[in-house]
């Protein structure tokens, strides 16, 4: 409890470096990542990152010590090459971009694993400060640690606000870009430039095993909030700065923990909260819509047969039977009650001892309904030259969803040819048989 | 060299590592083809939390609860990957990367918080102990075996066994998943038992060798392969000798003394090396042989060039002769004309005349008339069939006459009976 107190109050001025260094990366990242996840680049990060370790156990060879620009210089270098071999073996050999991010990601770390053990076997060997960039430890990161991180991630930020447009019109359509004579190779490789930045300044607080979470789950769960790009990159920089903050909050209370899993595990519960609960393109909202749908069509459906029952009757008034209704479509006995319960609810139908009628309100709607659905099967068989017989059934699918224009250009149409003013036309096939 | 022998102990570690390899190997072919190397990499990190579940509830190391548990969370992991494809509409790339790297993540907390005092811990979950592998013996047959040599030679067999039942619905699968399934085969249960089988492939692996070398393993001898044969059997033959290669070689450079560094790394580095070695030298398909096989055209089309520059040149009768440099200057200079020029004087199809003058032999002359013939054939068909202004039928006639047969050539003779071209040059007769 002690402990956390300390943190939240921010007592200790250690502490407010690591969490200042870790929001800035996981801001940075998201930046980044929203541009990367676009591009479809997302996987590419992951290969970086893991490339990076072998760099920074040969920076540890060359400088033979714990020096945090060295490790970054050594492990930007690494990254960089290992890049560069997924995009030689994707563009002149017959083997995909996917199998080549897998072969460099795994034989460059197990190279980074090899190097590591051997520094570990060095007399003077001192490995704790490799080890902490294979998961992450934010903790240990001093003033001029995050003193270097905030001059890159300001270059970085800058340089997106900077070239914003350029980027956006690179991710949406490249040739687009191209065509209109945008640099787009050389802003393609600056993006993947910054990339490789952001992903080594990142290492330090993540680790390479978990770098590349950090560029694409903020973005990917930014995306469902938004359709523009620049409401998606402010959002995705805030859930990155969020998830940094508070996975090094909670490594920084245990103290064996590593930073990257917690870092990791907060954006993937931004990213479930936002596939569920996002207004637009969520899941929730997703399922209430098609709910939505469905009841409409059910209940369009239902005043369809009761107008269609009338027709046939020659009188509107007349109330029709629960099992009339249900055997006019192929509908289950539960369905139609529930529906049938609804559009009493709204006042379309009036309900007494399993007999229903239409009201005023009711039969003006299945009216429209009943009008759209003749319209477009005479549509069908007139235009598409769809046999009679067909045409209920593809109409049917349709019917609930017709813009209303072109109802109107459909009845244009037919009152030029003389076939209209009916208020509903006649229906091209016999109607009352039981739709398939 | 001396101290570097192999004694019991290397042939046991050795030998689950061909195990693990080969296996892995023989999956990762189909893995490849199917473009699902990384959903094999994502499987593979993401069963992580699988295994520390069924370690957790089972409270041993038991191989069974393990291998339940990632079988499950590796079958979850590839329908979650498609469920948010589908359902959140997230690009394929970008879902596999939330996915596998939230469950790994979910792993390695879980590792740290509640598995931290037992064997299993977060370094060796990526590199594994296959150092450790001979001291952990079981009797089998009254023989002390290694439990991982055990385990993983058990899977070996299962996936050989499996590899060999359904080939026939695995290759149509891997090459043409439409044609499999107007056959009646079921190409979503091929799917995900597949992923089920890289699952258990992986977890039988992960104690000894740990997920990244998986990974490489999953990838590399497949991909090598795929790099030096075009048939399914070999690809899987080559696969497998990519993987013990890869287990030998990279024990006896790993457990050297003067390294003596992680088996797991050193193996996938050897791996990723036998790749590297294949992008470059495979035969059709290597990086060199291609830039030969270029360097090889342009020369036979500098070649022809020139001949049908010297033909044209006697045809005109121009008084002097034709120098090399004048040649070499009209085809805008370089290496490729002068070596073109060596190579048919070599080839004698040209010889040296006065000064630095160059003429056709005999055998140069009757090659290069039935390239000009198919040229002017061809200008005269572009000309008469496809209504090309005279001025635009020189440029595309002489880049297919490097590539037009001969019997194309009488074909088009046949049709035309043309004995000049659009430009009232005669068509030289068939040699």
């Amino acid at each position: 409890m002690d402990t956390f107190l300390r943190l939240i109050l921010l007592q200790d001025a250690n502490t407010r470096v690591v969490l200042l260094g870790a929001a800035l990366l996981g801001m940075t990242s998201g930046v980044i990542g929203s541009f990367a996840v676009l591009r479809r680049r997302a996987l590419l990060g992951d290969a970086l990152a893991h490339a990076a370790l072998p760099g920074i156990c040969t920076a540890y060879f060359v400088v033979g010590d714990k020096s945090f620009t060295a490790f970054l210089i050594g492990a930007l270098i690494f990254g960089t090459l290992g890049v560069l071999c997924v995009s030689f073996v994707r563009t002149h050999t017959r083997i995909k971009e996917d199998a080549a991010i897998g072969i460099v990601l795994s034989s460059f770390f197990g190279l980074g694993i090899v190097l590591s053990r051997i520094i570990q076997n060095q007399p003077a060997g001192n490995r704790a400060g490799l080890d902490t960039y294979i998961y992450g430890k934010a903790a240990l990161m001093v003033n001029q640690d995050v003193a270097l991180i905030a001059l890159v991630a300001g270059v970085i930020l800058i340089v997106v606000a900077l070239l914003f447009k350029e980027f956006s019109l690179l991710c949406f359509d490249r040739d687009f870009a191209a065509a209109q004579g945008w640099p787009a190779m050389w802003l393609d490789i600056l993006l993947m430039a910054l990339l490789c930045v952001c992903t080594v300044i990142g290492l330090p607080a993540v680790g390479v095993v978990l770098m590349a979470a950090l560029l694409i789950i903020p973005a990917a769960a930014a995306r469902f909030w938004t359709e523009r790009l620049s409401l998606m990159v402010a959002l995705a920089g805030l859930i990155g700065l969020l998830s940094g903050l508070i996975g090094t909050a909670a490594s920084a209370m245990a103290a064996h923990f590593a930073a990257g899993p917690p870092v990791v595990l907060a954006a993937a519960g931004f990213f479930m909260f936002s596939m569920l609960f996002a207004p637009r393109r969520g899941a929730l909202a997703d399922w209430w819509r098609r709910r939505k749908l469905r009841q409409r069509i059910a209940m369009q459906n239902v005043l369809r047969a009761l107008y269609e029952i009338g027709e046939a009757a020659g009188a509107f008034e007349r109330p029709a039977s629960f099992d009339q209704i249900l055997s006019s479509r192929a509908w289950t006995a539960p369905a139609l009650t529930e529906c049938l319960e609804r559009a009493v609810r709204a006042g379309l139908i009036r309900g007494r001892d399993d007999r229903y009628v239409l009201t005023d309100a009711g039969r003006r709607e299945a009216m429209r309904v009943v009008r759209a659905h003749r319209l477009w099967e005479i549509f069908l068989v007139e235009q598409a030259a769809i046999a009679p017989d067909h045409v209920d059934r593809d109409a049917d699918q349709i019917e609930h969803v017709l813009p209303p224009e072109l109802l109107a250009r459909l009845e244009e149409r037919l009152r030029q040819e003389g076939r209209l003013p009916a208020p509903v036309p006649q229906s091209p096939h016999p109607v009352g048989e039981v739709a398939p | 060299m001396n101290n570097w022998s192999i004694g019991p102990i290397d042939a046991w570690i050795i030998a689950t590592a061909i195990c693990c390899n080969v296996a892995c190997g023989l999956l990762g072919c189909f893995l490849v083809l199917r473009r699902m190397s990384l959903l094999g990499d994502a499987v593979s990190h993401a069963i992580l939390p699988g295994l520390v579940i069924a370690f957790m509830l089972s409270n041993s190391r038991a191989m069974g609860p393990m291998l339940i548990g990632a079988m499950l969370v590796g079958l979850f992991t590839a329908f979650m990957i498609e469920a948010l494809q589908r359902w959140g509409k997230v690009p394929e790339d970008a879902s596999m990367g939330v996915v596998f790297t939230s469950l790994f993540a979910l792993g390695v907390v879980l590792i740290t918080r509640y598995a931290a005092n037992v064997d299993l811990d977060p370094g060796c979950v990526l590199y594994g102990l296959i150092e450790f592998v001979p001291l952990d013996r079981i009797s089998l047959l009254g023989h002390e075996i290694p439990r991982a040599t055990v385990t993983l030679g058990f899977v070996l067999v299962v996936v050989v066994f499996l590899i060999a039942a359904f080939y026939k619905e695995l290759t149509i699968v891997s090459f043409d998943p439409y044609l499999a399934t107007t056959m009646g085969i079921n190409a979503a249960l091929v799917h995900y038992a597949l992923m089920a089988a890289v699952a258990a492939a992986t977890v039988a692996a992960f104690e000894a060798v740990g997920s990244i070398l998986v990974v490489a393993m999953l990838i590399a001898p497949g991909a090598t392969a795929h790099l030096l044969t075009d048939r399914l059997s070999r690809m899987l033959w080559i696969a497998a000798g990519v993987a013990v290669v890869s287990a030998v070689v990279g024990y006896m450079l790993a457990a050297h003394p003067r390294l003596n560094t992680s088996v797991a790394g050193m193996m996938s580095v050897v791996a990723g090396a036998q790749f590297a070695l294949a992008v470059f030298f495979a035969p059709r398909h290597g990086y060199v042989s291609k830039l030969l096989h270029q360097v090889a055209l342009s020369l036979r089309i500098a070649a022809e060039d020139i001949l049908g520059m010297l033909y044209r040149w006697e045809e005109a009768r121009r008084d002097a002769p034709l120098t090399r440099d004048q040649i070499v200057a009209a085809m805008a200079g370089g290496l490729t004309p002068r070596l073109a020029l060596l190579r048919l004087l070599r080839g004698g199809h040209i010889e040296s005349a006065v000064g630095a003058a160059v003429r056709l032999t005999e055998s140069g002359r009757a090659r290069a008339g039935s390239l000009v013939r198919t040229h002017r054939l061809w200008e005269s068909y572009l000309a008469q069939h496809l209504g090309l202004p005279l001025d635009h039928v020189h440029e595309p006639a002489q880049r297919m006459e490097h590539f037009v047969t001969p019997r194309i050539t009488e074909q088009l003779d046949a049709q035309l009976g043309a004995a000049q071209d659009p430009h009232g040059k005669e068509i030289p007769p068939a040699p």
